[in-house]
């Protein structure tokens, strides 16, 4: 209930007495997981616009629609979490530049701007289409967004490729400091043990790509079955070395951190133990054991020249894994960071709420939301190319 | 009382009751706005300073004229908490067993054994002692027990030199005056508890019902009257130490004067205001 505090956290050992009251909820785990998804997405697409591998083609502009579509709702968790949320204009009008939070409106401003333009010239020649095609209110709504510019001449639309590649390469690194920065916002808190690592950052942001890449091969692999076309198996190969590639490299980068932690066992390395053992025990089992039996899974599938059905199966075995996984991760990291305590005496554990603003349906609607509205948007805008007949 | 008073000063009397509406209408609208956020380069303008409050108007009081400093002797405290009632009372804090502005700690080495037990006032068995979650007290678990050595340690917001708050508050609602003391604007903070994340003393809280984080401030509405913090004032043994470092005879200056005093978590960089006589390495 809005202005109540949640169930006070139980606690083991000696923890601060404000501490009980756990001050990010899993709101906020939700928040870095909506954003690595985005960043996932985006990657994928960039495959195709800029590196320009043709095996991407087929999911390159439904990427593209699921990282705007997920960046929608990227702030909703935040503004759901604040005290005051109708003074969050306070953080954009007068930000106070010491702080990681306060460039966050502007760069999720800048991102979003930059999908929308992009998706804009990648869709360009397909709204003019529409445009002329369309009557009615929808058809107007087409006109507008053609912007008044309809020449669809293959110079033209050169044109548009080029500006959707210079985007494209601009979203790269936006879509890495997107995310390095989500990583950013939790590593340099140095008040706490579990979050401050320089290695932050990058553990966020391989571990969003991993999550993304699984995201769009089970839409991907969804939206075919409804659409009744085969999947695109030379796509899906391709999805599968990445997805291998990237999270063998977070992995290596993970368990070298753990490694080191426990080598140096700096003062408190006995709390950190208890809190793996401990509060996030099952999250670390999921993260740890998730991954390890996706990167298995896909090495058999590469390995093996795995094709047709089975390959499908498996990826979608891969990605809903790797996407469980990563909100494990996110939730170790998020909430595990709160359940040790800064006295690095005690262990609080942390239980969601189920009906508040704060709660688990809270939590699900926001989830929910990006994949009615990326429903919404195919039907507006289809990201698919016409089928041979 | 001046409206700067009033901002400071906050009591539970003027707690701003949002409504459901007012909450759903924010979110909505900052939701839209967000999107055109990167393009307000207008806004961008307005420097981050503009949310730092300006100097308060209080009556008499300049604030570039005095240092404040506190000190904390733990050979002394014998752990009655009524320096927490107090704090409680006078600052309008939330009566539970979990938000404090100021909190006392015990430490007690039983014979043979390597650490120290710590406890609070806010610990299951001392809330069943006490009865209630407004009125804090010890209870006597030790009291059979073989103690070699036990101490109290009172704990309160730092108003460190380089607050880490200060540092992450993305509005600037949390601040550093020109005489030594960390504020929040309670008008200006937005909720999000990052201040709260980045203490590492855990002096922070979040006051629920006004949507804000809130500390101690010691008791700035008091000092800049010439009065002393709630806690000092009523501390019987004088283990709460409060003064101007400006002023070489005031009780802080002699506080650091004849003693030789530690900080909390000097690791941290933040670089405390409030010093410690006789505390030990156990101590967090
Ligand atoms: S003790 Fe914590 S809240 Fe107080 S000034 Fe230092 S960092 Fe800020
Ligand atoms: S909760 Fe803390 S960090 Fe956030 S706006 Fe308020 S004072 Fe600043």
């Amino acid at each position: 209930m809005i202005g109540t505090m949640a169930q006070a956290a139980p606690y083991v050992g000696y923890v601060y007495p404000n501490e009980t009251d756990i001050p990010w909820s899993v709101l906020i785990v939700i928040y870095p997981y909506i954003t690595g998804l985005v960043a996932g997405a985006f990657i994928v697409s960039s495959l195709f616009h800029v590196f320009g591998m043709a095996q991407y083609k087929p999911v390159a502009r439904f990427a593209l629609l699921t990282a705007v579509s997920f960046m929608f709702f990227v702030p909703m968790p935040l503004l759901l979490h604040l005290g005051n949320p109708q003074r969050a204009f306070n953080a954009v009008l007068t930000p106070h530049w010491t702080s990681a939070m306060a460039a966050f409106s502007y760069v999720a401003g800048f991102y979003i701007s930059l999908l929308l333009l992009e998706i804009w010239f990648a869709f360009r020649a397909d709204i003019v289409a529409l445009s002329k095609t369309t009557q009615g209110p929808l058809g107007t709504v087409y006109r507008l967004m053609t912007l008044g510019s309809d020449d669809v001449s293959p110079r033209a639309l050169a044109l548009d490729h080029k500006f959707a590649t210079v985007l494209a390469m601009i979203g790269i690194p936006a879509a890495g400091g997107l995310h390095g920065y989500v990583g950013f916002l939790f590593g340099s808190v140095k008040a706490r043990e579990w979050w401050s690592s320089d290695l932050m950052p990058i553990i966020f942001l391989l571990s969003a790509i991993v999550s993304g890449i699984g995201l769009l091969i089970v839409l991907y692999v969804v939206y075919s079955r409804i659409r009744k076309v085969p999947v695109d198996q030379a796509c899906m190969k391709g999805l599968a070395r990445t997805m291998w590639a990237f999270l063998l490299v977070v992995l290596v980068i993970e368990g070298l951190e753990l490694l080191e932690m426990f080598y140096k066992r700096l003062e408190g390395i006995d709390m950190v133990q208890r809190l793996i053992e401990g509060p996030i025990r099952y999250g670390m089992m999921i993260q740890w054991g998730g991954s390890l039996i996706v990167l298995a899974l896909l090495t058999v599938l590469i390995v093996f020249r795995v094709e047709g059905k089975a390959l499908v199966r498996g990826l979608v075995i891969s990605g809903v894994g790797m996407m469980i996984a990563v909100l494990a991760m996110r939730w170790n990291v998020v909430i595990g960071g709160q359940e040790l305590s800064k006295t690095m005496k005690g262990l609080l554990v942390y239980y969601p709420e189920i009906l508040s603003h704060e709660g688990l349906v809270a939590v699900a609607i926001v989830f929910t939301c990006p994949f009615v509205v990326l429903w919404l948007i195919t039907r507006f805008l289809s990201p698919w190319e016409p089928e041979p007949s | 009382m001046t409206q700067e008073d009033k901002k400071i000063e906050v009591k539970g009397s003027n707690l701003v009751r949002r409504n459901f509406f007012l909450r759903m209408l924010g979110i909505g609208t900052a939701c839209a706005g967000t999107w055109v956020g990167s393009g307000n380069l207008v806004a961008r303008a307005q420097s981050a300073e503009t949310a730092a409050a300006a100097a308060p108007k209080i009556p008499d009081y300049d604030w570039n004229k005095h240092k404040w400093a506190f000190g904390v002797d733990a050979t002394r405290c014998i752990g009655c908490l009524r320096c927490v009632e107090a704090c409680k009372a006078e600052n309008g804090v939330t009566q539970d067993a979990h938000h404090f502005r100021t909190w006392v700690e015990r430490y007690v080495y039983l014979e043979g054994d390597e650490r120290a037990h710590v406890d609070s006032q806010s610990d299951a068995q001392n809330i069943a002692a006490s009865g209630s979650e407004k009125e804090f007290r010890f209870d006597n678990r030790y009291k059979d027990a073989k103690v070699e050595k036990a101490f109290f340690v009172p704990k309160l917001c730092n108003h460190c030199t380089h607050p880490a708050c200060v540092q992450v508050c993305p509005t600037g609602a949390t601040y550093q005056t020109k005489d030594g003391v960390v504020l929040i604007d309670h008008s200006y903070c937005i909720g999000c508890q990052y201040c709260v994340q980045a203490c590492p003393y855990g002096v922070r809280e979040f006051n629920h019902v006004m949507g804000v984080t809130d500390k101690c401030t010691w008791c700035y509405h008091r000092i800049t009257k010439g009065l002393q913090p709630a806690c000092v004032e009523v501390c019987p043994v004088e283990a709460r130490v409060f003064g101007d470092r400006n002023d070489p005879q005031s009780p802080i200056s002699a506080f650091l004067r004849n003693n030789r005093v530690s900080v909390l978590k000097p690791e941290t960089g933040n670089a405390p205001n409030v010093f410690y006589v006789g505390i030990d390495k156990e101590v967090c």
